[in-house]
């Protein structure tokens, strides 16, 4: 099938103003849109510049906004786009360095300081105990990828720089609700803030983007319900 | 730029970042990553981490010791597999104190899975040897791992790639690295460098691998005169997503799925009758390529299928939750109700730097490099021989990360700072300049398309002496090729062209050696099978390829493999 694809290019060293360009490009149904992607940078366009590597969802280095949503391109097929023109941007929010690539140090940041580690002291000198039911209260927040979808799509995170955003929340949550952890009350206090945990409200897109189906508003919510206990 | 660190280490996947968190303690640590390091491909491991914990029933630091012998077909060091089957129940347990969320039993203990190759009572049966954390198992212990990091305040260069090492015979002075974000060369001088860069499956067309793995720090050792060790032994892994490579854990039949062929019978059953689905790697892709010789893969096509449907939704959601979405968003399918096609996928590299069990890089005559220490899969201890087991690679990482952490940390007071002549940096300008400038020549996708398609046809599960003089002259040619590679891209930022342009010369030099290997060694060991040299040859071929590049040529020369405690035997399943 033939494949249209605009693509987002920014150039600083080249570019006073972001442009779009266009490219065709043959793909089979089941090939996914960063097979694509590379068929264009290495058959066509080498300027072409993105972030990728396990290409199959687990590495989280390809999100970028395809038609207008925060996604990996590695787990979207050619086949769901047939006949419509696929529409690449870098993710919303952060600051384009070039082409589809994004600056997510102040991301990265931001889950650093929820601490993304666990706290405890004082290990046994096997390991610790944790009931089947305890380990499950972690969900899915496990499969967090760090891919920043879900960040990147927050209206809130749109508008207000300050906000901590639902990437770091899930890595708070991670641990808030890990039986093993020791900080649970600090670490709820550090989030209740209103640029903390409050400033969600409930729109919903980090739960709709995620690629690992991560229920991050739900988690939000309960976060939220444990500071007010 | 210049920056001054009494350690450098390359690579942020499990390997680099435990030995990073080792050697943080005592000394000023770099840590340098072509990927930011929660994008390691440590991360795509999904089965688990082998660990005699005996959580779920009874088992031996022995027995694993004795399966990884035998399941590398006899060509491990077993000083090394010792290391390794005594030093993973602590591991793993640290693991669990960094925070690792594994998978329970009731009584609230790491819950433990059977696997490839994993036997109780020196092969009598099955045994659940596999800590796992459903199904993404590498993924949460790299995150867990660069967590401790970032408490830690380690310093990291996230997309800096290597470009070359600051080495002479006896002394090492640092690496120089390529700053995707820039393209500015840095050099980073160090009294000692760890090399944790991992595998290579870039090589191949179909793999489980990741784009980074292009092989790196193994093909600069190579170019700085250390020999490679045991480059022919490559794992296809059976359950790659037919087409995709994409990686089905070995967990999937160590929950009790099994492979059917096109007759839907259970074809393993006479491969090996007491383990089946549960054999080596090396004998199940055997087994898959042999019945789809024989015209029994799906529909008389060259796949078989991945039986889960009579596991149950449960055990799915709780156990295999990423391969089933894998299933899901790849072929469409629902694993609970319809067979997954697959077919060999190639998927880790058992050869690479030799080292010691400490990490410490061996030259020629087998003495250790001061001041060079490599670990993971770009290493060769050997602990794996000629055939990894399944959740051997993620406690090899830990393990012999923090054994060349330690190592690190005893040698650095004697380890002085070293100014070679000249400037160090200029070599990898050089390059980076001429690739940008070359006005005409070609690009570097289509010559590394033909090098993958030459390896996958030529060099795959079954090997013969005139497919590899056929893949020998091919890379050659490609070689040659090679010498106009050109880019569309001029820029400085994020010039992914160029990077990719830099990498294929890795991966064509290690092409050649494995394929130099390949075809040296007459005998059918492991994952290395010669259709020309059928059987295992105790007499000839109990011993370790090495091969040196010397000048424009290269010579290969062996060493024996260390025996202790397991006489080889025929090995059956």
């Amino acid at each position: 099938m033939d494949m249209k694809f605009r693509i987002f290019r920014f150039d600083p060293e080249e570019d006073r103003d972001p442009y779009y360009r266009e490219y065709s490009v043959a793909a089979k149904p089941d090939e996914r849109l960063l097979d694509c992607l590379n068929r264009i940078k290495w058959e066509q366009d080498g300027t072409l510049s993105y972030r990728m590597s396990c290409a199959h969802g687990v590495c989280g280095s390809d999100a970028m906004r395809i038609n207008g949503r925060c996604a990996l391109a590695c787990q979207k097929l050619a086949k769901d786009f047939e006949g419509v023109e696929v529409v690449l941007e870098p993710l919303p929010t952060f600051t384009v360095l070039k082409d589809l690539i994004v600056d997510l140090t102040p991301f990265f940041e931001r889950v650093d300081e929820v601490r993304p580690y666990l706290m405890a002291s004082d290990p046994p000198d096997k390991e610790r105990l944790q009931s089947p039911d305890d380990r499950k209260k972690m969900g899915a927040a496990i499969r967090c990828i760090l891919c920043a979808c879900c960040t990147a799509a927050c209206p809130v995170s749109i508008e207000n720089p300050d906000y901590i955003g639902p990437a770091a929340l899930v890595q708070a949550f991670r641990r808030i609700f890990d039986s093993r952890d020791e900080e649970r009350e600090d670490r709820l206090k550090q989030l209740d803030y209103p640029d903390g945990v409050w400033a969600c409200v409930n729109y919903f897109e980090c739960t709709r983007v995620c690629p690992k189906e991560i229920p991050v508003t739900k988690y939000i919510n309960m976060i939220k319900r444990e500071i007010g206990k | 730029m210049k920056h001054e660190y009494d350690v450098v280490i390359v690579g942020s996947g499990l390997a680099g970042l435990r030995a990073a968190l080792e050697v943080a303690q005592e000394a000023d640590v770099a840590l340098i990553s072509k990927v930011f390091p929660t994008r390691s491909h440590s991360g795509a491991a999904q089965g688990g981490i082998s660990a005699a914990l005996g959580n779920e029933e009874p088992d031996s630091s022995e027995w694993h010791m004795y399966d990884t012998v035998k399941g590398g077909d006899y060509l491990v060091d077993q000083d090394a597999a010792e290391v390794l089957a005594d030093d993973a129940v602590r591991a793993v347990v640290e693991l669990e104190h960094f925070g690792v969320p594994f998978n329970r039993t009731p009584e609230g203990k790491i819950a433990q899975r059977a696997f490839g190759g994993h036997t109780r009572d020196f092969g009598k049966g099955p045994v659940k040897r596999a800590c796992y954390a459903a199904d993404r198992t590498g993924r949460v212990i790299l995150d867990t791992l660069f967590g401790e990091a970032v408490r830690r305040g380690i310093k990291v260069f996230s997309e800096f790639h290597l470009m070359d090492l600051i080495v002479d015979k006896s002394r090492v002075g640092g690496v120089v690295a390529y700053e995707l974000a820039t393209g500015e060369i840095h050099e980073f001088r160090s009294r000692a460098i760890m090399l944790a860069t991992g595998g290579f499956g870039k090589l191949f067309k179909t793999t489980s691998n990741c784009f980074a793995n292009t092989g790196d720090g193994v093909y600069l050792c190579y170019r700085a005169g250390i020999p490679l060790e045991d480059m022919e032994f490559v794992q296809f892994h059976p359950t790659g997503i037919y087409g995709l490579g994409v990686l089905i854990t070995e967990a999937a039949r160590g929950e009790g799925g099994v492979l059917r062929n096109s007759e839907g019978r259970r074809f393993m059953d006479d491969y090996a009758p007491t383990i089946k689905d549960l054999a080596p790697r090396d004998m199940v892709s055997r087994a898959m390529i042999t019945e789809i010789r024989a015209g029994r893969g799906i529909d008389g096509r060259d796949f078989l299928h991945l039986d889960l449907t009579h596991l149950g939704k449960d055990k799915l959601a709780e156990k295999l939750s990423d391969i089933s979405s894998f299933a899901k968003i790849y072929l469409g399918i629902d694993v609970a109700s319809e067979p997954i096609p697959v077919s060999p996928t190639c998927h880790y590299m058992m050869g690479g730097i030799p080292t010691d069990v400490d990490g410490r890089v061996l030259d020629d005559k087998g003495n250790a490099v001061t001041g060079l220490y490599a670990a993971g899969e770009c290493a060769c201890i050997s602990v794996h021989g000629a055939n990894r087991l399944g959740c051997n690679s993620l406690v090899d990482l830990v393990v012999f990360g923090r054994r060349a952490g330690k190592m690190i940390s005893r040698e650095l007071p004697s380890l002085d700072r070293w100014e070679p002549a000249g400037d160090p940096a200029d070599a990898a300008l050089w390059t980076v300049d001429a690739i940008r400038s070359r006005r005409s020549g070609e690009k570097a996708a289509g010559i590394r398309s033909e090098m993958q398609q030459t390896m996958t046809d030529l060099c795959s599960v079954y090997r013969n002496e005139k497919d590899l003089a056929r893949a020998m002259s091919d890379i050659r040619g490609l070689k040659e090729r090679y010498q106009m590679v050109t880019v569309d891209d001029k820029g400085a930022m994020f010039n992914t062209d160029i990077l990719e342009a830099v990498e294929l010369e890795s991966l064509l030099g290690l092409a050649e050696a494995t394929l130099v290997c390949a075809e040296a060694r007459k005998e059918s060991r492991g994952a290395h099978f010669r259709e020309d040299y059928p059987d295992r040859d105790d007499v000839n071929w109990l011993k370790h390829t090495l091969i040196q590049k010397t000048g424009q040529s290269f010579r290969i020369f062996f060493k024996p493999v260390v025996i202790t405690r397991f006489e080889p035997k025929a090995r059956t399943y």
